[in-house]
């Protein structure tokens, strides 16, 4: 779609990159990893927060001892943050990273 | 009763020669890391020479000030579970800058946030806008430390005269200039790294103290809590406390938790610090660290505040000269005596103290590369007459914040910190996010929103409750908003948070302006955007020394 507002000569070394394959098929990995992450994340914080303001008898329910769904809910908004900064991380080292290099490498050797 | 013997917790001397000994060692270190600070890169980035574990280290210092530390502990120990809505509001919040931000800001800018929103914008409109709503944002979360030295203070140093605490708010702002003006970015990462580790440990030590006297079992705390709380003290375990009293004070708890969540990845002295790592992936490591430094904190915060409950009880804790944030400090003496308490007390100083650095030479590096070099200079500057200006600024805006300190002791300094963080999510992130991710994005748009979110975000506060119009004590006699006259009333936006109002707004409005403007669109910078925020290609390297 880019080629349509600027064709020919008029096209920049960062717009030749941004239309080759490889740099296409990354934006579309992280992407794909992380809106619908951050979509998840905030549905399920903003379920929370909604559970904690208008659903006060089911997040009073005990448990066990003194210990509410409530609680527990909370709880696991801790868990599924570690839980995703954990699956991010290791997605980014162990498959963004090195794409991202050799890319990296091919603009700032001039072969791109 | 339970006023006056809390008045006389502690021994002072104690707490101030801790604290001093915090000041002397953090001092030594900050005089010798400083030895480079020339540059700009230097004094604005630290020489973008922290590892990702260090930077991560100094941004949960950054982030867990006196009021997440003290306050998150008193609003559980007195609202219960309403109180542990806030820290998980602030710990979600990260995963925006971990996922959305870090790393494409730190390969698209150099040192402030306007870079990245001036990349393929028009410069200094963007610019002006962008230093004015992070000089915004800074001031409301300045003023809200300052505000909180002061009643610090008085409970710690059993200084209750207004002259006394005064005197105390411009020694803390005093030492804060030093700090800055001699360590520049890198001295304050490095207070800010010996503050996190201090606070990290000091609340785990209180932890394990309050677990293990009741065996382990946080269900014990708790019900020793429930116990102490009185009749209906059930009512701390389950949510609404706080905000269930009314459909009115329901939404304000979701405007809240939609500012939380939203603002941190759009405050300012957040987003500074992930320039003073060499790579995006130290970046990533640092949000990595700082998320489970964060929470874990947060998880010791709940088992401190429900300690406190049940080992203080919520009467002495809302009678001792603090309130609510008395509750942390107040635990501290009953588990360990003075020696803990002076120990808890310091890390409470030096929280402070760290924040404000941080805060201060955000603000100093916004003006001087932002306003002064880019729009009054207009780029035609000597990077050490930037540095020298940025340094200025460091010591008025140390002056504006002690003064506002003292004006503002005694404030809700709960106002000032979700303002800061309403003003960060509206006027801030919506740009942050259009500028990295929308191609059709344009320099209209971003003034609406910037502006937008700006604007209506203070207008809504000014006339909400917080600042006329709620209730008069019936003890007191005053109202508890800013203004505490009751007959003054000019409230007619209910709400405390204009968040779930402004939020959303200013995410429209970056829509509208974007389209209401033919300014062309620069698909030529807008690729040189993208492929370097994805690749790190041309990104800003470490200072070789």
């Amino acid at each position: 779609m880019s080629d349509v507002q600027a064709p020919g000569p008029a096209e920049s070394d960062y717009q030749r990159v941004e239309r080759s394959d490889e740099f296409q098929s990354l934006r579309k990995a992280f992407r794909n990893f992380v809106f619908p992450m951050t979509a998840l994340f905030l549905v399920w914080y903003l379920l929370y927060a909604l559970m904690s303001t208008y659903a006060h008898e089911f997040m009073s329910i005990r448990v066990g001892g003194t210990i509410t769904v409530g609680l527990i809910f909370g709880l696991l908004q801790f868990v599924s943050t570690f839980v995703i900064t954990t699956l991010y991380a290791r997605w980014a080292n162990n498959k963004f990273d090195a794409r991202a290099k050799a890319l990296r490498e091919e603009i700032e050797g001039g072969a791109l | 009763m339970a006023a006056a013997a809390a008045t006389n917790v502690g021994n002072t001397w104690i707490n101030i020669g801790i604290f001093a000994a915090f000041v002397a060692v953090t001092l030594i270190i900050v005089f010798s890391v400083s030895r480079q600070n020339k540059t700009a890169a230097d004094f604005y980035a630290g020489g973008r020479n922290f590892t990702g574990a260090q930077n991560g280290t100094a941004i949960a210092g950054d982030y867990l000030s006196a009021a997440s530390f003290l306050g998150i502990a008193g609003a559980i120990a007195v609202n219960g579970y309403d109180g542990f809505l806030y820290s998980i509001g602030f710990l979600v919040a990260w995963l925006v800058a971990l996922l959305l931000v870090a790393e494409l800001l730190r390969n698209t800018g150099k040192f402030t946030m306007a870079d990245v929103l001036s990349f393929r914008l028009k410069q200094r409109p963007i610019r002006m806008a962008a230093a004015l709503s992070t000089l915004a944002v800074v001031f409301f979360y300045l003023l809200a430390q300052m505000a909180g030295a002061g009643g610090l203070v008085a409970l710690l140093l059993g200084i209750t005269d207004k002259a006394g605490q005064g005197l105390v708010i411009a020694v803390v702002g005093g030492l804060m200039i030093l700090y800055v003006l001699v360590g520049g970015m890198k001295g304050t990462t490095w207070v800010q790294i010996i503050k996190a580790a201090l606070l990290i440990l000091g609340a785990g030590v209180m932890t394990f103290w309050v677990l293990a006297n009741f065996g382990f079992n946080l269900s014990a705390v708790m019900q020793e809590a429930v116990n102490m709380a009185g009749e209906n003290g059930e009512a701390i375990l389950e949510p609404g406390l706080q905000y269930g009293a009314s459909a009115v004070s329901q939404l304000d708890f979701l405007s809240l938790a939609l500012a939380l969540v939203l603002g941190t990845a759009g405050l300012p002295h957040v987003l500074m610090r992930f320039y003073t790592v060499p790579s995006a992936k130290e970046a990533r490591r640092s949000v990595v660290v700082a998320i489970w430094l964060i929470g874990i904190f947060y998880l010791f915060t709940l088992v401190l505040g429900y300690g406190a409950a049940a080992l203080v009880g919520p009467e002495t804790i809302l009678a001792a000269p603090g309130g609510q944030n008395s509750a942390a400090p107040l635990l501290a003496f009953e588990l360990g005596g003075e020696i803990l308490l002076g120990i808890i007390a310091a890390v409470a100083f030096a929280t402070i103290l760290a924040v404000v650095a941080g805060l201060t030479i955000t603000a100093a590096t916004s003006f001087a590369h932002d306003i002064y070099a880019s729009i009054i200079k207009k780029g035609q500057v000597a990077p050490d007459g930037e540095v020298r200006v940025a340094r200025w600024t460091v010591v008025v805006i140390g002056i504006i914040a002690i003064i506002g300190g003292i004006f503002a002791n005694g404030q809700n300094i709960a106002f000032l910190v979700a303002l800061a963080f309403c003003v960060a999510a509206a006027a801030n992130l919506p740009t942050i996010i259009y500028s990295l991710f929308w191609k059709r994005f344009n320099t209209s748009g971003a003034l609406w929103s910037i502006y937008g979110g700006l604007i209506s975000t203070i207008v809504l506060i000014i006339f909400s409750p917080v600042v006329s119009g709620k209730p008069a004590d019936p003890v007191t006699g005053l109202s508890k908003s800013m203004v505490t006259d009751p007959s003054i009333d000019f409230h007619w936006f209910p709400l405390d948070n204009p968040g779930i109002v402004t939020i959303p707004l200013a995410f429209l409005l970056g829509i509208v302006g974007t389209f209401l403007s033919k300014e062309r669109s620069h698909p030529e910078k807008y690729a040189e955007m993208e492929v370097r925020s994805l690749t790190g290609a041309g990104a800003e390297k470490a200072v070789a020394h």
